[in-house]
C-alpha cells in the first residue's frame, strides 16, 4: 500500500506557492487547530517523524515548531514532544482574527464603493439573516 | 573530541587541469546536506576523497572520527557510498548482490533489504545487466541502505530518475534521517530535490567552495529587491547587495543578507521584495563569487 504516511498525508507543501515551506505547514497547523481535528493537548508528530512524512528537511519542520511554539499555538516540552497549547480558546482566537481580517476587507471594500457606515450595518445584519446566501 | 560525522579542513587536490583547493565542510549527525555545483566544479572529488579513494595533497579529512584515508578501513564499515560510476557486477542478480553484502557485513539488515526490494518495486532475481538506470540506481542504494551505515556519501543519487523513482529515493533517504545518530552527505544539480530535504547546503563551483549554511538561512537572508528610482533621485550606499541590474528608472537589486533595516534604507522607493528559490540562490552566489574572484 502507498498510505504508509496516511496519517498526516492531508498537509502537502506546493511548489507553485510562493511562500517558504514552513509558513505553508505552519498554515496547515494552525488550520487542523482551529478546526479543533487537533484539540488542545494533542500531542505533535515528533520533528522527525513529520519530516519523514512530508519528506522535507528536518530543520523546515523545525522552523515551524518554532514559529508555532512562538506564536503560543503549541508547547515543546524538553525531552517530551510538542502539544497543542492549553490555552482557553485558542481556536476561539484564531478564528477571532480570521473575523478581525474579514471585517478590516469588508470595511475596505464598502469604503470603494462609497456605501455609509449605516448601509454597511445594513449588509451585515442582512448576511447575519440569510447565512446560506454567499454573494 | 570530534562528533562531526564528516569534517574536511582546508583540503587541496591537484590535476592537470583541475585544482580543489581550500574545501572545507562539516556534516552533524542527524543532518542532510546537499553538495550543489554545476558539471566538472569538482563535487565527485570531494566525495572521493572524503572516502578514502583518492588522498589529499594538502588539509586535513575525518569521516566518523578516523582521519582518511590513513584509517579509511575503521571508517568505512559504517560508510555507504553510492555513486553513479559504480556498476553492480552485470551477470550478478540483486539477489546475488545482497547475500554478498550480507557476508562482509555483520550489520546487514535482511528484514529492511525485503522492504526495500518492495518499495523500490525491484526483482532480486533479475539480471544487474537487464536493469533500467532508474533500477540500477535503487538497487545500489538498496545495497547501501540495508547496512544501516552511520554516513551516506551519495553521488547524483537522483540523476536520470524519473519523477516517481526520484520520490521513492528522497522518501527513503528522509526516512533514515528519523534516527538521529545518522547523516547524509549527497550532490546534485538538481536544486529543487536539494531545496526540500536538506538541512544544510553547500555550494561549490570551479574548486572552491562558494557558500555553506543552513537552509533556512540560505532562504532568508537572500531577497530580490525592485525598486523605481523616479529621475533625479539617487540610492544611498547599501550593505551586502550582490547583484544590480538598472533599467531605466527599475533597478532589481540582489541582496545575500536581508534585512527590515535595509528595505528602510531604501525607503519609499521599493516596489517589491521577493523571495528567491535555491536555484536563483546558487546562480547569483556563482556569479557573484566569479565576479570578485575576476574570472
Amino acid at each position: 500500500m502507498l498510505c504508509i504516511h496516511s496519517m498526516y498525508s492531508g498537509i502537502n507543501i506546493s511548489q507553485t506557492d510562493a511562500r517558504p515551506m514552513y509558513l505553508q505547514i505552519m498554515e496547515q497547523i494552525r488550520a487542523r487547530i482551529a478546526a479543533g481535528d487537533w484539540p488542545a493537548g494533542k500531542e505533535l508528530p515528533s520533528i522527525r517523524a513529520l519530516a519523514a512524512a512530508l519528506n522535507v528537511s528536518v530543520i523546515t519542520i523545525k522552523r515551524a515548531y518554532l514559529d508555532l511554539e512562538t506564536e503560543g499555538v503549541i508547547v515543546t516540552r524538553h525531552g517530551k514532544g510538542s502539544f497543542v497549547a492549553e490555552v482557553n480558546g485558542l481556536a476561539g482566537e484564531l478564528t477571532e482574527a480570521k473575523l478581525e481580517e474579514h471585517l478590516a476587507e469588508a470595511a475596505a471594500l464598502g469604503r470603494q464603493l462609497g456605501l455609509t457606515e449605516d448601509e454597511l450595518a445594513v449588509r451585515l445584519r442582512r448576511a447575519l439573516k440569510n447565512p446560506d446566501k454567499k454573494s | 573530541m570530534n562528533d562531526k560525522h564528516l569534517s574536511m579542513h582546508r583540503v587541496r587536490k591537484n590535476y592537470r587541469f583541475f585544482t580543489l583547493d581550500d574545501v572545507s565542510l562539516e556534516l552533524e549527525p542527524g543532518q542532510i546536506m546537499g553538495f550543489v555545483g554545476p558539471n566538472g566544479a569538482g563535487k565527485s572529488t570531494t566525495l572521493r576523497l572524503a572516502m578514502g579513494m583518492v588522498a589529499p595533497d594538502a588539509g586535513e579529512i575525518r569521516v566518523l572520527g578516523c582521519a582518511m584515508p590513513a584509517d579509511q578501513a575503521a571508517a568505512k564499515r559504517d560508510v555507504g557510498f553510492v555513486s553513479a560510476e559504480m556498476r553492480l557486477l552485470p551477470h550478478a542478480t540483486i539477489e546475488w548482490h545482497m547475500n554478498f553484502m550480507k557476508a562482509i557485513y555483520p550489520e546487514w539488515d535482511g528484514g529492511y533489504a525485503a522492504t526495500l526490494v518492495k518499495r523500490f518495486n525491484l526483482r532480486p532475481e533479475q539480471n544487474a545487466r537487464s536493469l533500467s538506470l532508474g533500477e540500477h540506481v535503487k538497487a545500489s542504494l538498496l545495497l547501501a541502505l540495508a547496512r544501516r551505515p552511520r554516513l551516506l556519501i551519495l553521488d547524483e543519487p537522483t540523476t536520470g530518475l524519473d519523477p516517481v523513482a526520484r520520490h521513492d529515493v528522497l522518501s527513503e533517504l528522509l526516512d533514515v534521517l528519523r534516527d538521529e545518530r545518522r547523516s547524509i552527505l549527497f550532490s546534485s544539480h538538481n536544486t529543487v530535490d536539494v531545496e526540500r530535504i536538506s538541512d544544510s547546503i553547500t555550494f561549490i563551483d570551479r574548486g572552491r567552495i562558494v557558500d555553506s549554511n543552513n537552509k533556512e538561512d540560505f532562504l532568508d537572508r537572500w531577497r530580490r529587491i525592485h525598486l523605481q528610482l523616479p529621475p533625479g533621485s539617487s540610492l544611498p550606499e547599501l550593505p551586502n547587495i550582490v547583484g544590480r541590474v538598472t533599467d531605466g528608472q527599475f533597478v532589481t537589486l540582489t541582496t545575500n543578507r536581508f534585512s527590515e533595516g535595509l528595505r528602510a534604507l531604501i525607503g519609499p522607493h521599493v516596489r517589491e521584495v521577493q523571495r528567491m528559490t535555491l536555484e536563483e540562490i546558487f546562480v547569483a552566489n556563482v556569479m557573484h563569487h566569479r565576479e570578485a574572484r575576476g574570472q
